[in-house]
Parts: C-alpha cells; structure tokens; sequence
C-alpha cells in the first residue's frame, strides 16, 4: 500500500436540491479535491418517489445547485459524481437529471463527458434470481412472489463502490448515478486508490449528509480527506467546526444500528474508531474495520401501486363538537362505511385521523389533549380512482353536517375547499427488502458514456 | 410525575430507510446517562411504542452518552395507514414516558 497516498473528497451538501453554503463550496475548490460527490437522493420521503420514477425537488432548483456544481467541476477540473440521482435513482430520474445537464451545457456553452450509470432492475431479472435462490431477506422480513416483482412499477438495486469505480475508470467529468448508497460515491475513488478501506466507508458515512456532521449543519459543505491509515474530517463552513463528538455522534443518524453499516462487498465496523481532534474544526479517525464479504450481494429496493386515495378534511371549532370529537368520529365513520358498502362493496378503506388530538400517533398516544379546535381528515383508499372519489363523496356531507345527537339542530363545520375532496391519485408502497446475489458487480447495473456538445 | 425528557437533554427519532426508526437518547453528562440506562428500561420503552421486546434493538453507548433504541415499524412507510413518513413523533412517545419511580 502507498503510505503516502491522499484523497480530498468534496461533499457540497447533504442532497442536491437542500441548498448550500457558496462560499463554503467555493473554500472546498479552493482546497483542490480530488473528486466532488454529492447525494441525489433518499427513500426519506417514502414511495412515491420511486413509485412514479420521479424527483421530490423542484427542476428549477435541481437546475440551479447542478449548474453551479457544473461549474465548480471546471474550476477544480475533476469529477462530479452524483448518487441516487432524481431521489429516487430509477432509470426515468438518471434520465431527467441527464436532460437538466444537457441544457446546462448549452447554456454555459461548455462541452462534457458524462458517464450515466443506470441501477434499474427488470422485474424478470430479479424473478429470475429469485428463482434461483439469489435473493436473500433481510430483517424485518416482507414475504415476496413473482406476483410482488411483476407489480412493482420501478425496482432498482443499490450500486456501491465497485460500480462508481467503473464510471470513473471511464475518465468522464461528469458522473450520473441511479440508485446507489449513501457513501458509494465517496467511498469509491479512496478505495481505487488504495485509502485504508474501513476509514473510506466511515468517512463516507460521515460526509454522505454534507455538514450535519458539524456544528453548523446548514453550512452544507464538508471535505474528507482519505489516508492510508484513516480519514480526517474539515468542514469548509467559516463558523462550522467537526468535533470528536459530533463526527463519532452522527453513525447515530438514521442508521439502525451506529456500529455496523452494510455496504455491497461487506461490511465497516466502527466498534474500534477513535476520534482526535486535530484543532478546532478538525477530527481525525482511525481504526474502523471493513470485513469484506464472500458473497457481492446488493440491496434492493421497489415500489408498486397500493391503491387510490382521496383525502377530505374538516374543521371544528364549535366546543360541544370539539368536546366529543371521538364519539362525533366514530359515528361519522361507521355510517359514511355502512353506506358505502352498500354503494360500492367492501373493497375499500376509510379512516379519520383528529387533527389536534392524536392524528401523529394514533391509538399509542396516551397523553393527548384536546384544545379549542380540531381537523377531522377523512382518507380513502381503494383499487380505482374511481370507487375512492365516490366513497370521499358520501363522506362529504357527513364531515359537514352530522350531529351529534338525533334530537338536534344540524350544525355546519368548515371546509377550507371546493371542492373538499382532494384526490391523491394513485399511492405506492415498498414491498421489497431483499438484497441479490450477483456474480459481477456490473452484472445489474449499465454503463453507458456520452458526450454533451453544446 | 417525572418525564424522561426532563431528565436527559434530547431525544430524536428518524426512519432509518422504510422499514425501520430509531431513537437517539441524549444525556448531557456521565450521571445523566446513568439515569437514563436505568429509566429507559428495554420493557417500559417497548410497551410505549406499541411494540414487542423481541423485536427492539437497544444500544448503549457510553462514549456519546447515548441510549439506542431501533424496531421495526409497525406500519410501513408510506402505506394507506402510515402516519408519519419520517418517523419523526416517535420521539415524543419516550419524551413523555413516565419515569418518577426510576428517577
């Protein structure tokens, strides 16, 4: 191993589209990385994303952080990669950031090489590997049949750090990665280059969400410096500082479990790191393991459609009503049900949630109070658009006008909209969470080179 | 009543991917997570959050002063019933968890 061997690897932020720190970048290029990685992505904001193939951030400020990354790239004259592009990082996403780049050259007159990576799965590749005993669960178990992988709208398996080495032995300046993890586009080039291999994944881990590894988690940038024996963490914020304790705190974050993290190839192990700081705003760490496994397996996720939903919401301010929200709702459910029934058959859902009682935590909050007013937001599920509308509609009047008792005048609540009933078209869910067994690491992923002219 | 909130600095909660949340305790010092250990016992917290003790993942971490807690959770992200995509409110069910015959 080349003891004297160095990676800089620049993270602007935590996820393109999250904003950053201009000035704090521009210190990053100041400070000559070898390679500029950013995130594009997350299942965080659930299936939807991956469902429908698309991003949660707007295009026009995607656009905007892109183009200014595009940029720093030519100043620092180095790669840009990005993980997960478009969210969600199926093949449609890949695709659309691709689009965005191809007008940013244009407009910035300024020709590049793109490597496009694509992890989008075939539902008859992954049954075929499922038939073969290739695809493994993992915890908690989700049961799966050629049914669930026929139905799934978009399936794409997690790149690691061998894929992003392959884009980037193809020399392109530009990287656009589909579905990969979080520390894969960091990780990969101090890994190529022969950086100790446990300090490469656990400084990607630390730098994957930008300065949240800080004091100063807004600032977004962070540079992380990949060694023979480590990796040592700087934010490039002028007031953010890495401490022993905010660099060793953040394998907390969203991680299931803060000692281990599972990657394709093995695993890191941080059970033994040790955290120094070098002077204020610096942490050095070494001693994280990395157990490389016998079989390369990657993780897979997919969304298909979980039916059609309608919402409707109602707001009560009248304190009898307010007073007796349970009972008001229980009544409004079980008779909106009972008449949908007999309208539509029993293939739907209905559930009212109280807004301002214990719509966040359901029937496990047991400390909930009631206040002056409350919101009573209806959803229905169903297998059409269609029977989903008609059932929010027979609830309609009963959000409006039930009262609480027989032998009473008919109240009227509000309805901030016309109409009430807001349709959220089709709903998706994850149903996979597996990983597959693959014989190369390319074996599932496609790698294909263009160059943008202007 | 003593809450756990009011004898630890902070407690967060995040899915951790679609299947699963975890729950970061805090402590500000050394006799603070001390508390924390004995308060935030495995059977109390799972009762809290609705889930069985064979399914809770603990960690304590006496170098961060951090207790660990991560499940399953009860119903996937994203689905018909899911309440709360990021897991975010399941910090509140420990915040308020009543801890005056430990404390």
């Amino acid at each position: 191993m080349d003891k004297s061997v160095t990676i800089k690897i620049l993270i602007p932020s935590g996820a393109l589209g999250l904003g950053y720190d201009r000035d704090a970048l521009m210190r990053g290029i100041e400070h000559k990385p070898d390679l500029i990685a950013i995130d594009g992505g997350s299942t965080d904001s659930g299936p939807h994303y991956l469902g429908t193939g698309t991003s949660k951030y707007s295009r026009s400020s995607i656009k905007s952080e892109w183009r200014q990354l595009m940029q720093a790239r030519a100043i620092a004259n180095v790669p840009l990669v990005i993980g997960t592009a478009g969210t969600c990082g199926a093949d449609d996403a890949v695709d659309w950031l691709l689009d965005i780049t191809k007008e940013i050259v244009k407009e910035t007159d300024q020709d590049v090489t793109v490597a496009i990576l694509k992890s989008g799965q075939p539902a008859d590749r992954v049954i075929s590997a499922f038939d073969d005993g290739r695809i493994t669960p993992l915890q908690p178990l989700i049961d799966i049949d050629h049914a669930v992988l026929q139905n799934c709208t978009n399936i794409v398996a997690l790149a690691g750090a061998e894929q992003i080495q392959a884009a980037l032995n193809t020399g392109a300046e530009i990287i656009i990665a589909g579905r990969a993890t979080d520390t894969a586009t960091i990780a990969a080039l101090p890994l190529l280059r022969g950086c100790h291999a446990g300090g490469a994944w656990h400084g990607a881990k630390i730098g994957e969400c930008g300065a949240l590894a800080t004091t100063n988690p807004s600032s977004g940038t962070i540079m992380i410096t990949f060694d023979a024996d480590g990796f040592t963490v700087e934010p490039m914020g002028q007031n953010a500082r890495a401490t022993p304790y905010t660099v060793s705190a953040h394998m907390l974050y969203e991680n299931s479990n803060p000692l281990k993290l599972y990657e394709p190839g093995g695993h890191l192990d941080v059970t033994g790191a040790s955290y120094t700081a070098l002077d204020e705003r610096r942490v050095r760490v070494t001693g994280s393991k990395w157990f490389p496994s016998d079989i390369y397996t990657v993780k897979l996720e997919g969304a298909r459609c979980g039916g059609y939903q309608c919402v409707s919401l109602a707001l009560i301010r009248e304190a009898r009503y307010v007073q007796n929200i349970q009972n008001w709702t229980y009544a409004v459910e079980e008779k909106c049900r009972k008449k949908a029934e007999e309208q539509v058959g029993e293939d739907f859902t209905l559930e009212l949630r109280i807004i301002g009682l214990n719509a966040t935590l359901g029937a496990q909050d047991l400390n909930s109070q009631i206040g002056s007013e409350v919101g009573v937001l209806g959803i229905i599920t169903a297998p059409s658009e269609l029977v989903a509308k008609e059932v929010a509609k027979m609830l309609n009047p009963y959000l409006l006008h039930m009262p609480l008792t027989d032998d009473e005048e008919m109240p009227t609540f509000a309805f901030p909209f016309s109409p009430n009933e807001m349709n959220r078209g089709e709903i998706y869910e994850f149903c996979l969470n597996h990983v597959m067994e693959l014989d190369d690491p390319m074996q599932a992923f496609s790698l294909t080179i263009e160059q943008v002219r202007a | 009543m003593t809450k756990l909130a009011e004898i630890t600095q902070k407690i967060r909660s995040k899915n951790a991917g679609p299947f699963w949340i975890t729950i970061d305790i805090f402590c500000s010092d050394d006799a603070e997570f001390k508390r924390a250990l004995i308060s935030a016992d495995s059977e109390h917290v799972a009762h809290a959050l609705g889930i069985s003790m064979a399914d809770l993942k603990r960690y304590d971490m006496p170098d961060l002063r951090v207790v660990k807690f991560s499940f399953p959770r009860p119903i996937i992200q994203g689905t018909r019933f899911d309440r709360d995509m990021h897991g975010a409110s399941f910090a509140n069910l420990l915040a308020e968890l009543d801890v005056t015959a430990k404390a």
